[in-house]
């Protein structure tokens, strides 16, 4: 079964046109990352047939044609999920009455049913409520629900999380992930954060002025310095990590990254299971030799592979650690007195605080 | 003192070319405002200065135009005669028709104000969720739009219970046949009858304040009142 494949090309306005051709995996997240103003909502409301491309342009989905030659498809018979950034509820009907309606209108038989629904979104209290007294994160909640009782085939998801507190963002992206898991539906999420991203995803397009810039695993494109990712303040390195114990006394995890030890603020999960580590370029630092009087705990033994000039006065270095990549945030003048160069055995400092972990961790 | 039979007669009249005219209004008036409603440029601001012409044109200029195209050596008034066998000028239907005409703006400005309210991100959310058009129109359009329904509904009928220029034009003043109560109210004064001009005019004057005050009051209580 193939996936999401595109050959988008719409114009808006002479100023701006989304031109882009990719497959897409038709199954786990796949982020749409970009600026404001890349394409990314423009994308979605293609896909969802929102919004009609020039002919020639071509949507197909597991190998159905949604668009290609006079073949379009409207949006009521497309069976995509779309959960909007203003959530979008209907304020003449109640909670329950918006769940209805998406119930009553799904096309197969929806992988969620209402009860199960309520429950992973703890939406039981909120019921009987009318939709237009919720609050965003409420509300969004909701929207979710919505989409998910509609039995779709594909969830769009238009930076669901802009409108929420940091909290409230946090219990939503651990929904999402536990949606991910226990529905097994592909989803398509657009954001213009790179933490979101990093959390959930597992594959990635960048876009960048309505054009494809950059499309991989979220692994694999967060490392590479010839993409924007790498060049961000928030820039970070996700790296997959299988956790090996638990120490006690100092209340610290050690994770097995490529054969280092690596140790984060404790866990609750067995030792085996595996876990995904953010961490960000400016918390890296290098030395030559292992300092052995660091108050830093982890230090892992990398190679340079590539350096990149970021500003006047900074540099970005790619480590590689086994089959994974590091980056580093240094200053030019750093890398002046250590004479780095690519293929230099060194050893990274990275402070344990800068793990950043799951939002599964807060379910 | 009861009613007189010509009286009686011209109060069912009255109720009968509102009701029937409010109906025609809100069937034409509804596809005629979501038209206007997601459109824009020359030909819709055309359309629209047609359909509000009423608002600013004295009635006997419409009346007299509907006479002329009512007339039985018309066109229309020949067809009509070749459709139903009888004269369209004095007739009921001539009524119903100068009525449409006539309070047609009372009805699609509202329901067009209304629909222009909806924001498109609800049908689009409609649309995704599988809502067909019509769909989105009935489940989301109608009741969001509710209140105006009932507004224009309600100012279709009461302006067609006060017309009288343009009845008086094409419908003459046939008793039981065409003269309604602002007719009957004007022969009533015409032939010194006060007594019975109170009772009409009084009747009128209550009936309008009864409605607009229900009008009001749906405005005032609606449980949902639209965000701008």
């Amino acid at each position: 079964m193939s996936g999401l494949s595109l050959d988008i090309d719409y114009r808006v306005q002479p100023d701006f046109a989304l031109q882009l051709a990719c497959e897409l995996p038709a199954q786990g997240i796949t982020a749409v990352y970009g600026a404001s103003g890349s394409g990314k909502t423009t994308l979605l409301d293609c896909i969802a047939g929102l919004r009609r491309p020039e002919s020639g342009s071509s949507i197909h989905y597991r190998g159905e044609a949604w668009q290609q030659h006079n073949v379009f498809i409207p949006p009521w018979q497309r069976a995509t999920g779309y959960v909007f950034q203003d959530a979008r509820l209907f304020p003449h009907l109640s909670v329950k009455g918006n769940l209805d309606y998406a119930q009553h209108r799904a096309q197969g038989k929806s992988s969620a049913n209402l009860q199960q629904v309520t429950e992973l979104l703890e939406l039981q209290p909120l019921l009987s409520r009318n939709s237009a007294t919720l609050s965003a994160g409420q509300q969004q909640r909701v929207a979710i629900a919505r989409a998910l009782l509609n039995a779709p085939r594909l969830l769009l998801l238009d930076e669901p999380l802009a409108n929420l507190d940091h909290a409230a963002a946090q219990q939503c992206l651990a929904y999402l992930q536990r949606l991910e898991n226990e529905l097994q539906l592909p989803m398509l999420y657009v954001s213009h954060d790179i933490e979101e991203v990093s959390q959930l995803a597992d594959h990635l397009i960048l876009l960048d002025q309505g054009h494809l810039v950059g499309q991989g695993s979220l692994l694999e494109l967060c490392t590479r310095l010839d993409t924007r990712l790498s060049h961000e303040e928030q820039a970070a390195a996700i790296a997959q990590c299988t956790i090996t114990r638990h120490d006690a006394e100092f209340g610290l995890t050690e994770l097995d990254l490529e054969g280092q030890p690596l140790l984060v603020s404790h866990l609750s999960q067995a030792p085996g299971q595996a876990r995904r580590v953010r961490i960000p370029a400016r918390d890296v630092s290098v030395c030559r030799a292992r300092p052995t009087d660091s108050s830093i705990l982890n230090i892992l033994p990398v190679t340079l592979t590539e350096i990149e000039q970021t500003s006047n006065a900074r540099l970005l270095l790619r480590l590689s650690l086994g089959s994974q990549h590091l980056l580093a945030r240094i200053t030019r003048k750093s890398a002046h007195q250590l004479q780095l160069q690519v293929g230099d055995r060194l050893f990274a400092q990275v402070k344990s605080a800068a793990l950043l972990m799951e939002a599964t961790d807060h379910v | 003192m009861p009613l007189s039979n010509t009286e009686l007669d011209a109060i069912y009249l009255t109720l009968a070319l509102a009701s029937v005219t409010t109906v025609i209004l809100l069937l034409l008036g509804t596809p005629l405002a979501w038209w206007l409603s997601r459109r824009s440029g020359s030909k819709v601001a055309m359309i629209e200065a047609l359909v509000a012409v009423p608002l600013i044109l004295p009635p006997t200029v419409l009346g007299f135009y509907l006479l002329i195209l009512f007339a039985p050596t018309s066109g229309l008034g020949q067809f009509w005669y070749w459709l139903t066998g009888s004269q369209l000028a004095f007739s009921f239907s001539a009524l119903v028709i100068g009525s449409v005409i006539y309070s047609l703006p009372f009805v699609v400005q509202p329901l067009q104000a209304a629909f222009q309210r909806i924001p498109p991100g609800m049908l689009q959310a409609a649309a995704t969720l599988g809502a067909t058009p019509g769909d989105q129109f009935r489940s989301v359009v109608m009741p969001l739009s509710r209140r105006s329904f009932v507004i224009a509904g309600s100012l279709g009928f009461a302006h067609t219970v006060g017309e009288f220029g343009v009845v008086l034009m094409i419908g003459g003043n046939i008793p039981g046949e065409t003269q309604v109560l602002s007719i009957a109210l004007y022969d009533s004064v015409e032939s010194l009858q006060f007594a019975q001009a109170h009772r009409l005019a009084g009747g009128l004057v209550v009936f309008s304040l009864a409605l607009l005050f229900c009008i009001y009051r749906v405005e005032r209580h609606s449980a949902w009142r639209l965000r701008t």
